[in-house]
């Protein structure tokens, strides 16, 4: 029944097994990842291709936005701080839609963690992504797993040293064409590369690439897993996050165990052996060089290498997948009592199927419907509620403003005949890119007028005035009261600006100050 | 003590420190660690040479890099000069108007009148340019000696009764107090307070025209509405440098107050007191 002599043995064993538990300070222990194949690395090289894509692509699409504005479809631009993205452009002030953003960013994990476990660690997170690609260097040119190891043992060769420089530079190249498109969200792209390779970019700019092709280097070439373990909080979180309903990388000793190296010679002798030939194949994958056989543990990422790796094995012996596999906590319970007969024995493999070598019945197996619970349900509610409110807010956000500040020192002047003037700072923003012209008028105060200080325009209580596209005008406004129209020290009256084109207008209510003897 | 000594528990040698029977671990740092470690006393020493740091009997070791912070003052207050020096020498060669009619720099005159004014005109005037009892609101549209931009800058350059200054403004009205009597102090009194609506009682404000007529006119007009020539004040409006009413009117009749205003030249300069003519002449009330 069992054929094992397909299945390659392999030599590996768990950085953190209890066996070999480290002291806390310790050197590393080398991991050469072995290369896996199946539907879940398939999946790992599209994310990576769509992630790497959106991040080199993105500062080079081009979006109109009139000749007032750039074109850069995703901008940040620092200097003139204004962000754009697509058809929205942000002002500093309107940040908390980045901030909204972030928020939703955060729910949104916590629904994916509770959902299917650590997902974004495993598949989309930056350092994963960038480690893989880094791998995809190191087994092109050392070779996979076995290859790496011998060369890593050997003695310094001109092949080794050929090797190894290669290997470090092209890491370099990608850690500076990482820094590099870095700096392109942050100005015009086709303008900063001439300038760039020219050497007449900014010293920021370089300082910037430099930075960062340090840290990629250093934490996708070198440091690998111990970034993951050792100094990101996320795996320490995800412990509050994941719950029994949660899809977890699984190994299944209840159809696993008693693992044996010679389940024929075991079998022969009618002692019971499971699924796990013990082949290493999981913890030669391990990015993370773990195994998840010792259970769920911090260092496990969900990258689900060991998964294709396992179903490799199993499928050559002509087992069902799955002997590794996503797998939730409540359904592993399940099983295990099972296998265990209600905790009262060792994992017995016949507990769990009926004679004929299929699974019993009352094996648990994950269902969809189990993604969605009360607590999914309450991340999703959330996330969509912030989702709906930024883009309610975005839709009805306001692209003109006014905004006021009452002069305090003084606070109003006697003029020579009796009347009363207070200073008022106006700021008019037009937050379009388009040039505009603004009226502004003023509401209430009786005899009121307002004269703008530096401009031929005539005192009145409203005057038209241009604004340049996607700036801010600010205007030092005069208003002046007849002293007989004075109605006590403080009076309110309105400030109202209007774009008569486009029928938008925004109103500030100020206060106009008198002394008590006025006349 | 300092033999090896093995921990039985851990299996880890002790350092063979002892405090009442309990012993340290020796348990030593990991290399990275220890490598930074005589990284920063190299890069802490190398520093002390190449930036002043050691302390002598005097003075202190200056650095191979020739570094100082005066210098990096000085430096930044050398470029701040420079990057203002085109407005600096347009202020220069330019009239007060023509400063004033120059949106770009007007914003810098007011920019670096205001900052003088902070420092050499609040005493008297205030902090708002508001002035107070016997010291002038610059805010508002009624000046003694004219409230053009040039009138401003003429006012500051050569002050105002100051006596050190050849061309400073002068005027000085006459104490009143020798010369007419107390009766006609009160009608004249109630007659100018009479000119600006503050109301009077009538029998004293005929009596006081005629008072008005016969001493008052030459300087404050006919019609009361004073003289930028002399400096007299308009007495028909609502501003009152020493108060209103009638009181303080009469007060102002009998003893007069003059105030004085430094001129200001020789210690500003031409370029700042144009400066502050324009600052002041922003304020609100120029002309």
């Amino acid at each position: 029944m069992l054929d094992q002599t397909h299945v390659e043995r392999l030599e590996a064993e768990a950085v953190n097994s209890a066996k070999t538990r480290q002291p806390l300070y310790a050197a590393r222990r080398k991991i050469f990842p072995k290369r896996a194949s199946g539907s879940f690395r398939r999946f790992k090289w599209l994310v990576m291709a769509i992630t790497l894509g959106i991040y080199y692509l993105t500062p080079w699409l081009r979006w109109d936005r009139g000749p007032f504005a750039p074109d850069q479809a995703v901008l940040l631009d620092l200097a003139n701080r204004r962000f754009y993205f697509f058809f929205i452009e942000i002002w500093p002030q309107e940040f908390y839609y980045v901030a909204g953003l972030l928020v939703m960013a955060g729910v949104g994990l916590f629904l994916i963690t509770s959902a299917v476990g650590r997902a974004w660690c495993g598949y989309t997170c930056p350092q994963t992504v960038w480690v893989d690609l880094f791998l995809v260097v190191e087994r092109a040119i050392e070779g996979d797993r076995n290859a790496r190891i011998k060369l890593d043992a050997g003695p310094w060769t001109a092949r080794k040293l050929v090797l190894r420089v290669s290997k470090h530079a092209i890491w370099l190249v990608i850690g500076a064409a990482t820094g590099g498109a870095w700096i392109f969200y942050f100005a015009d792209a086709p303008t900063l590369v001439g300038e760039l390779f020219t050497g007449t970019a900014a010293p920021v700019a370089y300082i910037t690439v430099a930075v960062l092709t340090a840290t990629t280097y250093t934490f996708g070439g070198l440091m690998r897993e111990q970034v993951c373990t050792y100094m990101c909080p996320w795996p320490r979180i995800q412990a509050a996050m994941l719950d029994e309903n949660s899809l977890t990388v699984t190994y299944n000793d209840w159809r696993g165990e008693p693992r044996s190296r010679h389940a024929k010679k075991v079998l022969a002798a009618g002692l019971p052996a499971g699924d796990c030939v013990d082949c290493n194949a999981c913890v030669a994958v391990c990015p993370m060089g773990i195994d998840i056989r010792d259970g769920q543990q911090l260092e496990c990422i969900t990258c689900a290498q060991c998964i294709d790796a396992c179903d490799g094995v199993m499928d050559k012996l002509g087992k069902e997948r799955g002997l590794i596999s996503y797998a939730t906590l409540s359904d592993y319970n399940a099983n295990m009592m099972l296998a265990t007969a209600g905790g009262s024995c060792p994992v017995t493999p016949s507990l769990v199927r009926t004679v004929d070598g299929k699974f019993s019945d009352k094996v648990a197996h994950f269902h969809i419907g189990k993604i969605f619970r009360p607590r999914t349900y309450v991340y999703m509610a959330v996330w969509s509620l912030i989702g709906l409110g930024l883009l309610y807010s975005l839709l009805t956000r306001d692209r003109l403003e006014v905004n006021v500040l009452h002069d305090r020192n003084p606070q109003f002047v006697t003029l020579h005949d009796g009347s009363i003037r207070n200073g008022y700072t106006v700021k008019l923003l037009n937050m379009i890119p388009e040039p505009r012209t603004i009226v502004v008028t003023m509401q209430g105060l009786q005899g009121g007028e307002m004269s703008v200080v530096g401009d031929d325009i005539p005192a009145g209580r409203s005057f038209a005035i241009p604004v340049e596209p996607d700036r801010l005008k600010m205007l030092k406004v005069f208003v002046r009261q007849p002293a007989d129209q004075i109605h006590g020290t403080a009076q309110t009256f309105t400030f109202r600006v209007e774009d008569r084109a486009s029928f938008e207008a925004d109103e500030y209510t100020a206060t106009f100050n008198a002394p008590e003897t006025a006349r | 003590m300092s033999s090896e000594h093995i921990d039985e528990v851990s299996g880890i040698s002790t350092t063979g420190h002892e405090w009442d029977g309990i012993r340290e671990l020796n348990n030593p740092l990991p290399r990275w660690w220890v490598v930074t470690f005589y990284i920063t006393i190299f890069w802490a020493i190398g520093y002390t040479i190449a930036y002043p740091a050691w302390p002598l009997l005097h003075s202190a070791t200056k650095g191979v890099l020739g570094y100082s912070s005066r210098n990096e003052v000085k430096n930044e207050l050398t470029a701040a000069e420079a990057a203002k020096g085109k407005y600096v020498a347009a202020v220069e060669s330019k009239s007060v108007s023509e400063i004033a009619a120059d949106d770009a720099l007007r914003e810098f005159a007011v920019a670096a009148g205001g900052a003088a004014f902070r420092v050499n005109c609040v005493q008297c005037h205030g902090s708002g340019a508001q002035g107070s009892k016997g010291f002038p609101n610059l805010n508002d549209d009624d000046w003694l000696w004219g409230g053009s931009a040039e009138q401003i800058q003429q006012t500051i350059t050569h002050g105002i009764r100051f006596a050190s200054d050849p061309d400073t403004r002068l005027s000085e009205m006459p104490a009143f107090g020798d010369i007419i009597t107390p009766d006609q102090i009160k009608q004249v009194s109630a007659y100018v307070a009479s000119l600006s609506g503050l109301v009077q009682d009538a029998s004293l404000i005929e009596p006081g025209a005629n008072v008005f007529a016969e001493n008052c006119v030459a300087c404050h007009g006919d019609t009361a509405k004073g003289n930028r020539e002399l400096g007299a004040p308009d007495l028909t409006d609502a501003i009152w440098l020493y108060g209103p009413g009638e009181t303080a009117i009469a007060a102002q009749v009998r003893a007069p107050k003059h105030g004085v205003m430094p001129a200001w030249i020789g210690r500003l300069g031409e370029t700042k007191v144009k400066e502050l003519a324009v600052y002041v002449h922003s304020l609100g009330g120029g002309e």
